[in-house]
């Protein structure tokens, strides 16, 4: 069996790419470097990343395949998963595969590869769907929204837009806790920022609290009239918490606001 | 400036408004303006919390005020109730309104009311909250407005310039049983509002053809709601009434409120240990069906069948009555047909419509893509399965409806059954007689 180990990027992904055409080889599975190899694992190629190389092959892509499908390997991509790495690259090759003028195998949902990115995409735009639905802000004494997450995937580059349009009259910072790093929009723009001291979080990282010095003294009231709005509205003769649950997973909790 | 004095009144308008079952936030797309506070993403909306019952919150779901000169039997704010009685101040709610939206815990505004001294009078200040909203305010979000029944054709037409959707309960689809349980309402009170709304929605798409500018009027169009389990109506009067309310042209959902017996006085209404959830949810699927899965409602509910099974999903109900139209050969035969085989839902019959261009579909594939091939297996051919002598296919022709049935139906559900038909004796306290 023929093994490509790869550093995980999606540059990565396309110079393996690149490496399967230039060498004539077929590798059976991606390895990230330093994972261990499968059994019966006889020939190991290392993928020496190159942007020009990654470059040329999006390029190629770009040719053939339509723009959502290009979206759906990029969108796919951002989900982490180890799991995704070989399907990517078999869907990648078999594009350059395919005779000139053959229908776009990218709505083929038979093809096992095709199907396999296709449902981590969608996994991953659940999770985006899931940062609009959750995203919790609460106001800084500047006048500062800060909402903090820890998502599955990494969706925050997806959600900024959406943000960026819907509170485009006040400053926020969205900070992704799981991954360090985080966006701010300052009214103008959103750049993307790391905090190079973490001891000095004007937050805390566990529960997304901003610290009592720099909370703004109305949001303690707001964030009690909103988990008294929570507990009223529910109808306790259809009392239904398995369906809340399948809603509104255990995990996204810890930083909302009404089941604090 | 907001108090604990707040606090209690958003309790108790919030209970007294979550009776009413729309939520939703769909049905429009507005992007972000220059100087105006949020959007609508449009889709199915967007919905931030779930309640401990399940439901989804998306629009601050609330009333204005709980007192109510009506006295309809199946409503919790009746003007007999004895319940703890609120008035949101107008500048309250806008900061609520405001601040929960800067938070991102709501999408939106759902606004009721109980009426006070007549329908106008309370639609006037409905509709100034939703003119406040937008011009002081700057409020770009949704904007869910009821509609009180009986309120002139002015005001409807202005709050339809604010609101997003606008929404008029029938409550009950025959008019004699709403007239029993709700003295002071009709049915003509009910369908004129919604017919000025619907003028006024296709009268601006008409203006908008020649003016790009004029402002778009309840642009995610209407809703309304009937009450399931309160009166001796059947499914199929229920469903015949939704099915003629999606054939008016601005009507976008109706919404089925199984009934929560919160009136136990009152001799007219039947006295509910429970709401009924399993039926209210056969509704649902029964709607689904008429708006995603191109079904008619006579399909759905005849008169031998002039209440929804509650065993068996309405889809699978359907296809156990009508063993002539399967088995459906997934390779050849049309979306609309495949659409229907019990256990393929739209996704996967995009899926398989899209991907059978390229090659064969097999069993295997169709497990892959999500299909439950428990159900499915029964209506389908995919050429792998007829195998002759050896291995003969068992489809619902083969097997007959009647002994499918039971096959489809789980374990737990059948014991669930047979403990319905044991009685019981209680000699808990639950016996006060």
């Amino acid at each position: 069996m023929l093994v490509y180990t790869i550093d995980r990027t999606l540059d990565g992904i396309l110079s393996a790419v690149f490496d399967a055409f230039s060498l004539h080889q077929q590798p059976e599975v991606l390895v990230g470097k330093g994972e261990p190899l499968p059994l019966f694992c006889e020939e190991v190629h290392e993928v020496r990343t190159a942007d020009d190389r990654a470059q040329r092959v999006w390029a190629g892509l770009e040719k053939r395949v339509s723009k959502e499908a290009m979206r759906l390997l990029a969108v796919s991509y951002l989900s982490e998963l180890p799991e995704l790495d070989t399907p990517l690259f078999k869907y990648m090759c078999k594009v350059f595969q395919q005779p000139k003028g053959a229908r776009s195998i990218e709505r083929n949902f038979s093809d096992s590869d095709v199907l396999a990115v296709t449902n981590i995409f969608r996994k991953v735009m659940h999770e985006r769907l899931r940062m609009m639905q959750f995203v919790r802000f609460q106001k800084a004494k500047d006048g500062t929204y800060l909402g903090v997450v820890s998502p599955d995937h990494n969706v925050l580059p997806l959600v900024v837009a959406h943000f960026q349009d819907r509170f485009g009259t006040q400053p926020w910072l969205l900070y992704d806790a799981k991954r360090r790093y985080g966006f701010y929009y300052d009214q103008h723009e959103v750049t993307r920022i790391t905090f190079r001291d973490e001891e000095a979080l004007p937050f805390d990282l566990d529960n997304g609290k901003l610290n009592d010095e720099v909370l703004s003294e109305d949001d303690k009231l707001f964030q009690d009239l909103w988990r008294t709005y929570f507990k009223a509205i529910c109808i306790r003769e259809r009392m239904n918490p398995k369906k809340q649950l399948s809603d509104m997973p255990r995990r996204y909790w810890k930083y909302m606001t009404e089941k604090q | 400036m907001l108090t604990e004095k707040t606090l209690e009144k958003l309790r108790i308008l919030a209970e007294s408004a979550k009776y009413d079952v729309s939520c939703s936030s769909s049905g429009t797309v507005r992007g972000g303006k220059q100087g105006m506070v949020g959007n609508t993403v449009g889709g199915v909306g967007i919905c931030h919390s779930f309640a401990d019952d399940g439901r989804c919150i998306s629009l601050l779901k609330v009333m204005l005020t709980n007192y109510c000169m009506y006295d309809c039997a199946y409503c919790v704010n009746r003007r007999s109730n004895d319940i703890k009685r609120a008035t949101l101040a107008v500048h309250e709610l806008e900061e609520i309104v405001m601040e929960f939206y800067r938070r991102n815990y709501i999408e939106g505004l759902f606004l009721s009311s109980g009426v006070v001294r007549n329908p106008d009078y309370t639609m006037e200040r409905l509709v100034a909250i939703a003119k406040d909203l937008r011009t002081v305010h700057h409020f770009n979000g949704y904007i869910h407005l009821k509609s009180i029944p009986g309120a002139s054709r002015e005001l409807l037409s202005e709050a339809g310039r604010y609101a997003d959707r606008m929404s008029v309960n029938i409550e009950m689809p025959n008019e004699t049983s709403l007239k029993m349980l709700a003295p002071e309402k009709d049915h003509q009170s009910v369908f004129t509002p919604m017919r000025f709304i619907q003028q006024g929605v296709l009268e601006n798409k008409e203006d908008r053809m020649h003016l790009r500018h004029v402002p778009r009027f309840v642009p995610a169009g209407q809703s309304t709601q009937m009450i399931v389990g309160a009166t001796a109506e059947t499914d199929r009067d229920i469903l015949h009434m939704s099915s003629a309310m999606y054939g008016q042209p601005t009507m976008r959902r109706v919404y089925y409120s199984g009934y929560v017996s919160v009136n136990t006085y009152d001799s007219r209404l039947p006295v509910l240990k429970q709401p009924p959830l399993v039926r209210e949810n056969r509704l649902y699927q029964a709607d689904w069906l008429m708006r995603f899965y191109q079904f008619r409602v006579e399909e759905i509910v005849d008169e031998a069948n002039a209440n929804l099974d509650l065993e068996v999903d309405p889809k699978l109900s359907w296809a156990l009555r009508h063993p002539e139209q399967f088995p459906v050969d997934i390779n050849r035969d049309d979306y609309e047909k495949i659409l229907r085989v019990p256990g393929i839902g739209v996704k996967s019959a995009t899926l398989i419509v899209n991907s059978r261009r390229f090659n064969r579909i097999t069993s295997y594939h169709l497990k892959k893509m999500g299909v439950v091939m428990k159900k499915a297996k029964y209506f389908i051919t995919c050429h792998e399965l007829t195998d002759g002598y050896a291995n003969p296919i068992v489809g619902i022709n083969e097997l007959h409806p009647e002994r499918l049935k039971p096959m489809l139906i789980s374990k737990a559900q059948q014991k669930k059954a047979a403990a319905e038909l044991q009685l019981t004796l209680d000699f808990g306290e639950g016996n006060e007689e």
